[in-house]
């Protein structure tokens, strides 16, 4: 089970999923985030991971394709609060090197 | 080395069944004296196994069947996921860092199981299907240091 709320604060989307991040909610997941860029008009993402008990490489993967997604369209992306087991694999997988985490949503607002 | 416990599951090939197959092992791990951490690196070991078997193995088409064993040994515990799919026609190729046949992808699930577990390893072969074996020894980590003096 995996439940996303979104927020749009002007071209910025905030995410916030619950759950685990795995195969069978990877396809929801990607389709439910996509259709909220489209719908806002959003360049900017912020996913707050903070209720994200477990992540695996399919997880990764939809972050990543969102990641490419924005990037080369001058978007941006942050992570906001990962549990440690999830930070260790986002860490593990180079995400990290590549999208910044922050410790609260109002900091990734106010930064991207 | 004796076994102490040992499960089998077997299931369709269905994405949901990747958290039934990373839950049963997690409690089966739960038997040994691993920590939090080693139980956490079993679940996304699991998982990717299980998923290839799906995604790959079976192409994604639900009719497949996967068999996932678990053995409980004295201070270690062995995964086996068998699928009989298609098989992985360039293993070397498959087991590259990155390497994925979807863009959506990240291509780093033999990278979670071999970095993951103790030892890793996988039997394939085209249009019989795959068998990787993971196990995860208690040994793995650090010893307090004794005081001298």
């Amino acid at each position: 089970m995996i439940d996303v709320h979104f927020d749009k604060d002007c071209d910025k989307l905030i995410a916030r999923i619950s759950g685990e991040l795995d195969l069978v909610i990877a396809d929801k997941f990607r389709t439910a985030v996509d259709q909220a860029l489209d719908r806002g008009n959003c360049s900017k993402l912020i996913l707050d991971l903070s209720r994200v008990t477990f992540i695996d490489s399919s997880g990764l993967g939809v972050i990543l394709g969102r990641y490419k997604r924005l990037t080369p369209q001058g978007g941006v992306m942050a992570i906001v609060a990962p549990q440690p087991q999830v930070e260790k694999i986002l860490e593990f997988s180079g995400i990290k090197r590549i999208i910044k985490l922050y410790a609260s949503e109002k900091e990734a607002l106010d930064e991207i | 080395m004796k076994i102490l416990n040992q499960i089998k599951i077997e299931f369709m090939s269905v994405p949901d069944n990747v958290a039934l197959a990373r839950v049963a092992i997690a409690s089966l791990a739960a038997q040994l004296d691993f920590t939090l951490n080693d139980i956490e690196e079993i679940k996304v070991a699991t998982s990717e196994a299980v998923s290839n078997a799906i995604i790959h193995g079976y192409d994604g088409e639900p009719m497949g069947n996967v068999t996932i064993y678990g053995t409980i040994y004295d201070s270690a515990l062995e995964i086996k996921v068998v699928d009989k799919g298609r098989g992985i026609g360039n293993l070397e190729e498959a087991m590259q860092p990155a390497f994925s046949t979807c863009p959506e992808r990240m291509g780093l699930g033999f990278v979670f199981m071999q970095s993951f577990m103790s030892d890793f390893s996988v039997d394939t072969e085209v249009g019989q299907g795959t068998t990787v074996t993971m196990i995860k020894r208690l040994e793995n980590r650090p010893v307090a240091m004794k005081l001298e003096g």
